[in-house]
């Protein structure tokens, strides 16, 4: 992976008006990888009365995650779009800590690329959520 | 048979209204997106109103996928919610002059949510509706369709299943 790739990706994430909104940045990229990190925000909340953050933001995060994941593979193009996205809640994020997403693509085919993601919250060992999805490979 | 005398209609809309606010008023993420819900009988229309900050691709420009995920997941958990509550809002069970958020039951949590992207999600306003599929005492399974311009024409879709709350005595 060429070191200005992390450089083109990570512009790219925060030329985005609503990774910009969430504040979302990109930690690593490999060849089809990627990490991108969301930090705590009282104005991402979903549950008043615990302070956990909406479903909806770590949907945000996954997306984006996943697709830069694409766009980090050597075989897609820099454009990419979701075609399904399946994320799965196996816990709710604890509240004050910065949600980080990794993301892989793990197969592409001239019109499709196929990635998996899990979040975490700072125990790797324990993940918030996990997410499989289909994106476009444009040509 | 003598027919109950029906309740005045600002009876009616006020009680169904203001558990509908004490539903969604309390949660900031609704309103950071900017999602308001309008209602019609029990029916419910999630409005996404189109801000600079939902869009994903500025050179398209279009709407982040992660903002239509979240807008979907947001219509299916106030969808549900407020299907579960309708009879207690009813019989009123729920009393329309005290309701807020701390007296209703806490929201359903996700499980998992798939979301379909059909077409790209224009940088206007966007509709939602939820249908709940089957809705059982822990489970519930929920669809949600959402379009912009024309109703048929849908630009994405979900399905999604919940955790429902426990049924306490916390209603008043």
């Amino acid at each position: 992976m060429p070191p200005d790739k992390h450089k083109i990706v990570g512009q790219f994430i925060r030329a985005l008006p609503h990774c910009r909104a969430l504040d979302m940045t990109l930690t690593d990229i490999g060849p089809g990888t990627a990490g991108v990190a969301m930090p705590y925000d009282e104005r991402l909340i979903g549950d008043p009365e615990t302070g956990v953050i909406h479903g909806g933001a770590v949907s945000a995060l996954m997306d984006t995650c996943c697709g830069a994941a694409v766009m980090a593979h050597p075989d897609a193009a820099a454009l990419t779009a979701t075609i399904d996205l399946r994320i799965d809640y196996m816990r709710p994020a604890i509240p004050g800590q910065t949600i980080t997403a990794r993301a892989e693509c793990y197969h592409v085919t001239r019109s499709v690329a196929f990635v998996r993601a899990t979040a975490t919250d700072g125990d790797e060992t324990r993940p918030v959520a996990s997410a499989t999805g289909a994106f476009t490979v444009e040509s | 048979m003598v027919r109950k005398r029906p309740e005045p209609v600002q009876v009616v809309k006020q009680r169904r209204d203001a558990a509908l606010n004490a539903l969604v008023e309390g949660v900031p993420y609704i309103r950071f997106l900017g999602i308001a819900f309008e209602r019609h009988g029990d029916e419910l229309t999630a409005v996404l109103t189109y801000d600079d900050k939902l869009i994903g691709n500025p050179m398209l420009p279009a709407l982040h996928g992660g903002v239509t995920a979240a807008f979907l997941e947001t219509a299916a958990i106030i969808g549900l919610s407020w299907s579960y509550l309708w009879e207690d809002i009813e019989s009123g069970k729920i009393d329309p002059e005290t309701v807020s958020p701390a007296h209703l039951p806490r929201l359903p949590k996700t499980i998992d949510f798939t979301v379909d992207y059909l077409r790209s999600g224009l940088p206007r306003d966007a509709y939602a509706r939820a249908r709940v599929n089957r809705q059982g005492r822990r489970y519930a399974s929920v669809q949600v369709e959402a379009w912009q311009d024309n109703r048929s024409r849908l630009f994405a879709q979900a399905t999604g299943h919940f955790l429902m709350p426990a049924r306490t005595g916390t209603l008043t």
